[in-house]
């Protein structure tokens, strides 16, 4: 059963996502599938997140910054070149770059924990900052007007692969980011299966310790966090193909979101921050046209996501999928039948003597849900001090 | 001559501005270890109680130095009550806690007064230095940072509360050993950061207006200023201030305010990196 549960969720997980690919551009309206694109680029910027934070324990405050590198890379390639396949290749070329110079700027500075997220953060801050005040001529990069404010709103769409000018169909760049969701999704899976992804997962449980086995810890946190920023950047380049770039790209609520979106669905999961990611899009999308309603014209959507988020760190800090996972557990606990195969008992009396030896603030403060949980990864409860 | 005086009576200023909006986020973090990112919110609620006060006939000085104060502050003690206390410990799930809070009040203030910008005219006229004229109120500013920072360094270094207050900083469980109740200390420190946040919020409204978004424009120099300050409250958010106040100044006047802002940025991040536990993290470490 235990084995099974992961094939199972991989094979659904693949379903819904083709269903999507190949079930949305039949039947959907035009503006449902520009959503939908708008979705599935978010939902690569969540995986990004979910890797580096999830996975690595690092928290990168600044996503954003390499989300919209990748926008403005490619629209400034892409008006210089004509043809957008190179300009789509530089822009995850690029933000991989710059995650590699500031990773090691970071990483080898020993920098850690609110120190690394304040870093990025003013960095993001610093690019958003800069991009904005970018109008007038002498900002032009060849032929490319950086805009200032107003962004780039002649960002060219994909064109297919060496025929410059034959733009795709809304329809066909819908597929090419669903498409790309779901090799993004399983190319993670299989990064974190290999043995790079095991260290950096033993990286995130407790770095001294992998660092005494002999492992150069630095290397391996910058090549996770080269590999996030470059999946930021893939899906700043979508976002560009389904809106335009522009200096929001860069700013603070973006990369806010971003680390809503991975603590609602959970942290350490994949498949998580996605569906996060799509449900707090529907939801913001829902709220924003909840004041036309008469009587809800008080609703304020910042409003309802902050409470959404403090309800959600509060009570459930392990976010939806464990929230899920927990619930499975309890039924499969509870079923009537003899069960065959082992089911985790001992696990339940492990993590409570393991919470018991911790420091009381931790044990005291822990939610009922966390109990049943495996022992926290936690980038998230190491203190700084 | 002239232009040298107003020179310096710019970095003042900007330093004096970079202490006051970092002072209640530094007394909090240094204490508490909690970084409060709705912080910049704090500062928006002072200014927006201390101009509904006077809006409805409340001296302006009373509005700004009673009761901002004490409006934030007794909104932080219940803050702390209600969200903070459960999260001692965990400095990434407070940090996104706050960050709901900060969300959350900036939907309601936009809910209660309107996505608009209120503004009272800043007191006390001008000041003329030879050719040039500046606002009064700005040197004003500058007094204010240094009275808070003189007296908050003699309350820690000379009162009873400054002696707990330190205790409670310096080993937790010790201090509780020896009969302080560690969650009271917390509480009452809370309160104070967000009564120190909600009175400069109430001092900066003449200046820059108040509109529900306006947090985020504190938010990030507060929180780089106190995390490149380091450990130590006081001297700490002094020094840090004075460092990246200053050059944001020069690199305004070299060239523009947007390059300013993007050197003291800079300059930060250049700080972390050479030191990364901040600047009393390596210098000054005895200091407050």
């Amino acid at each position: 059963m235990s084995r099974l549960l992961p094939v199972l969720g991989n094979i659904a997980v693949l379903v819904a996502g083709l269903a999507a690919l190949f079930g949305l551009p039949a039947f959907a309206e035009t503006y449902v599938i520009i959503n939908a694109t708008i979705f599935a680029s978010f939902a690569i910027l969540a995986l990004s997140l979910a890797l580096i934070w999830g996975y690595a324990g690092i928290l990168c405050f600044g996503q954003a910054a390499f989300f919209g590198l990748g926008g403005y890379t490619y629209a400034v390639a892409a008006i210089n070149f004509g043809d957008t396949t190179g300009a789509a290749a530089l822009a995850v070329a690029l933000p991989a770059l710059f995650a590699a110079l500031l990773g090691y700027f970071m990483f080898w500075g020993r920098i850690s924990d609110v120190y690394l997220g304040v870093i990025t953060l003013t960095v993001s801050l610093i690019l958003y900052r800069f991009v904005n005040q970018t109008a007038g001529e002498q900002w032009n990069i060849g032929e490319a007007p950086l805009g200032g404010f107003n962004g780039i709103p002649s960002t060219p769409i994909l064109n297919w692969p060496g025929r410059p000018g034959e733009q795709l169909a809304p329809e066909n760049i819908f597929s090419l980011a669903a498409g790309l969701l779901i090799l993004v999704y399983f190319g993670c899976k299989a990064l974190l299966a290999t043995r790079f992804g095991r260290v950096v997962v033993a990286i995130r449980e407790n770095e001294a310790r992998v660092a005494l086995l002999g492992y150069d810890t630095r290397r391996y946190k910058l090549a996770i966090f080269v590999v996030g920023g470059a999946v930021a950047g893939l899906s700043g380049l979508m976002f560009a193909n389904s809106v335009f770039v522009s200096p929001t790209m860069f700013s603070l609520p973006v990369s806010g979101q971003i680390i809503i979106w991975v603590i609602i669905g959970g942290l350490g999961t994949l498949i998580g921050p996605v569906i996060g990611c799509i449900l707090m899009q529907v939801l913001t999308n829902w709220l924003g046209t909840l004041n036309q309603v008469p009587g809800f014209g008080w609703v304020d959507p910042n409003l309802v996501l902050g409470v959404i988020l403090m309800v959600f760190v509060l009570l459930v800090p392990k976010g939806l999928m464990a929230l899920a996972a927990d619930a499975v557990r309890w039924v499969v606990r509870n079923l009537p039948f003899p069960r065959r195969g082992k089911v985790p008992e001992g696990r339940k009396g492990d993590v409570r003597s393991a919470s018991a030896t911790g420091s009381h603030l931790e044990s005291v403060h822990t939610s009922p849900f966390r109990r049943f949980a495996p022992p926290s990864p936690s980038g998230g409860r190491k203190s700084s001090a | 001559m002239d232009y040298a005086a107003i020179l310096a009576l710019q970095i003042c200023s900007a330093v004096a501005s970079l202490v006051l909006i970092s002072l209640g986020l530094a007394v909090i973090f240094g204490m508490m270890r909690v970084i409060n990112l709705a912080h910049g919110e704090f500062l928006m609620l002072g200014g927006y109680a201390a101009i509904t006060a006077y809006n409805n006939g409340v001296n302006l000085w009373l509005a700004m130095l009673i009761v901002a104060p004490l409006t934030v502050g007794l909104f932080g003690i219940v803050v702390e009550r209600l969200i903070i206390r459960h999260l001692y410990g965990r400095l990434i799930d407070t940090m996104l806690a706050t960050w709901g809070l900060s969300l959350a009040m900036i939907g309601f203030v936009t809910v209660v007064f309107g996505n608009t910008v209120s503004g009272i005219s800043a007191p006390l006229g001008s000041l003329t230095i030879g050719a040039y004229r500046t606002g009064a109120y700005e040197v004003f500013l500058v007094l204010v940072a240094a009275v808070l920072l003189v007296a908050g360094w003699a309350v820690l270094r000379f009162t009873r509360l400054g002696l707990i207050a330190r205790g409670t900083m310096q080993n937790a469980a010790m201090a509780a050993a020896l009969g302080v109740s560690p969650s009271l200390v917390y509480a009452v420190t809370f309160g104070v950061g967000a009564a120190l946040s909600g009175l400069v919020g109430g001092l900066l409204a003449p200046l820059s207006g108040v509109v529900p978004t306006i947090g985020a424009a504190y938010i990030a120099k507060a929180f780089i200023t106190v995390i490149s300050g380091g450990a130590a409250i006081l001297s700490g958010t002094a020094i840090a201030s004075g460092l990246l106040g200053t050059i944001n100044t020069a690199m305004t006047f070299a060239f523009t305010p947007v390059l300013g802002e993007v050197a003291l940025l800079a300059a930060a991040v250049i700080l972390l990196r050479i030191l990364p536990q901040g600047i009393t993290g390596r210098f000054f470490q005895r200091s407050l």
